[in-house]
């Protein structure tokens, strides 16, 4: 835990001083570009990308968790039980439909930049959090739920004062692994001028530098891992305040 | 008054519960025993509406529970089930105030309930309404359940296996804590038990369930003596039937005048207590003491016959 601790703390200064002082790195990265090739991203300000990348992934996964947490509760209330099959077979086409293809749908509808991107990465994330939100629901403990109904709970008092509080860490396991996929998955975003890092990484290889591409890929890696850990710290917080803690987390 | 009219609960074809008619009275217990799968759990929730009776009325105080809605009927029932039904995620306070608050009860009421509740099942409030129920021993998370079922002064409390998940001295403690509360309150219990022991210990009525058919319905006394059908003989178990016997009436009831010699036995201890101590001592008689006072004598002999079948 100690070791893990230091760890992470290195990722974060590493990724704040990439971001503020790319040049400081100068010397390592001219390893990897060549002769006459900038060793550092000079088309634009990774800060200002990194931004950019976070915000519309942040967006795409806010929508996803909104859309899939809402059908989750949706289809495990008994008058949405019989769309359950239904919305599980969307949730999975969203999610094996690759977000190139969605790209190459969504440009002549929404034009270039940031809107295909954004929707492609939206219906991507769905799936894992939808399913994590019918697990999180449809595993509560019998007794906690039954007690809540033998007190005279109604519906929405037991999903909104027991059974969502209960499901919590299992629907932040599932936005945890959307956003993590995400983060990677809105690079491709910049084939169609949304301006994520995937610009770096592009703009290296267009010009086979593999400098841009490594610091592209360095920082996609460096937020993914801090979100990751960001989530994971959430979830057993919320399990040990739930007393849950001891429970498999998702 | 609860009264379970011909009430029938069928699933997927089997009987679960079959044409049991059962009244009980108002503030009395009503232990409901039987072995598992023999309906009693289903039996006691139809009458909070958890389970939807096939056919068959409950009636609650003559009024047929059909006609009101669940969440309003439940509200006014108290129910109790083994210590794993707290909310995990509330601290204790807020597990008690569940009904009130749904019932629209202000704060500061709120407030004093679960410090008067706290207090009468001896948990300092202080100290225990902001702890989280995993931070309770298994016998404190069972007393805050009773508590959490009691909240909003019900007239009935339905209790499934409430001291399931107990070990015997805290079991026995909670037990009495029960019957004290029961008394203070007045309130009606219908209490789901697989333990004969415990059935007698605390029932008024002792109701005897097998395959979903009420077998018989009535005091320790009379199932003790009289079993309507083997299988309730058995469960009581023939071996120990005097015991059984003994250990519902109190050393009070039946000192006699007279001296005895050796360590004083409490008037308010079972006979078969006494019968115990007498045993073990190897003594025919002991005195009978109350609020420090010798008052007469307790003898085997007499405990003999009153261990005896009556007629």
């Amino acid at each position: 835990m100690k070791v893990g601790s230091i760890f992470r703390l290195l990722a974060l200064v590493l990724l704040i001083a990439l971001l503020l002082r790319p040049e400081t790195f100068a010397g390592l990265f001219a390893l990897f570009a060549g002769p006459r090739q900038p060793p550092i991203y000079n088309q634009g300000s990774l800060l200002e990308l990194t931004l950019n990348h976070l915000a519309i992934v942040g967006a795409a996964i806010l929508a996803s968790t909104l859309v899939a947490v809402g059908l989750g509760v949706l289809v495990t209330r008994p008058i949405g039980a019989e769309f359950l099959p239904l919305s599980r077979a969307l949730a999975q086409v969203g999610q094996t439909f690759p977000p190139v293809a969605v790209l190459a749908i969504a440009v002549p509808v929404l034009g270039f930049g940031t809107a295909p991107t954004f929707v492609a990465l939206f219906l991507y994330g769905l799936l894992p959090i939808f399913e994590n939100t019918l697990a999180g629901l449809t595993n509560l403990p019998p007794k906690v739920t039954d007690a809540a109904k033998g007190m005279g709970m109604t519906g929405w008092q037991r999903l909104l004062s027991v059974d969502l509080p209960l499901a919590l860490p299992v629907i932040l396991a599932g936005v945890r692994l959307s956003t993590v996929i995400s983060l990677g998955t809105a690079t491709i975003g910049s084939t169609v001028a949304a301006r994520t890092l995937g610009e770096v990484i592009i703009a290296g290889l267009l010009s086979a530098n593999t400098a841009f591409v490594l610091q592209g890929g360095l920082i996609v890696g460096l937020l993914a891992v801090l979100i990751h850990d960001g989530f994971s710290a959430l979830e057993r917080l919320v399990l040990a305040r739930n007393g849950q803690a001891g429970a498999a987390a998702g | 008054m609860i009264e379970i009219e011909d009430v029938t609960k069928i699933y997927e074809g089997t009987a679960v519960v079959d044409r049991v008619t059962l009244t009980i009275q108002p503030h009395t217990i009503c232990a409901v025993v039987g072995t598992s799968g023999s309906g009693k759990t289903t039996l006691v929730r139809m009458i909070n509406k958890l389970v939807e009776p096939s056919s068959g009325a409950i009636r609650i105080d003559g009024v047929d529970i059909a006609g009101i809605p669940a969440f309003q009927l439940r509200r006014r029932i108290g129910y109790a089930i083994q210590g794993l039904g707290l909310f995990p995620h509330r601290t204790v306070g807020q597990n008690i105030a569940t009904v009130p608050k749904l019932l629209g009860w202000n704060r500061g009421r709120i407030r004093d309930r679960v410090e008067e509740l706290l207090d009468l099942f001896g948990l300092d409030p202080e100290e225990f309404r902001d702890r989280m129920p995993h931070e309770l021993s298994g016998g404190q998370q069972q007393r805050v359940g009773v508590a959490r079922a009691l909240a909003a002064g019900p007239n009935i409390l339905l209790m499934d296996e409430p001291f399931g998940a107990l070990d015997p001295l805290i079991r026995a403690k909670a037990q009495e804590d029960l019957l004290t509360i029961q008394r203070r309150f007045g309130t009606t219990i219908m209490l789901v038990t697989h333990d004969m022991n415990e059935a007698i210990h605390l029932g008024d009525t002792i109701a005897v369930m097998d395959k979903g058919r009420l077998l018989q319905a009535a005091p320790p006394r009379t199932i003790i003596a009289d079993p309507a059908t083997p299988f309730v003989a058995e469960l009581i178990g023939t071996a120990e039937r005097p015991f059984r016997l003994l250990s519902l009436a109190r050393v009070s009831d039946h000192a006699e005048p007279g001296q005895a010699t050796g360590e004083p036995i409490d008037a308010d201890r079972s006979l078969r207590d006494a019968y115990a101590e007498l045993l073990w001592s190897g003594r025919a008689a002991a005195p009978v003491r109350r609020n420090g006072d010798i008052v007469g004598r307790i003898s085997l002999d007499q405990l003999a016959r009153l261990a005896a079948r009556p007629r």
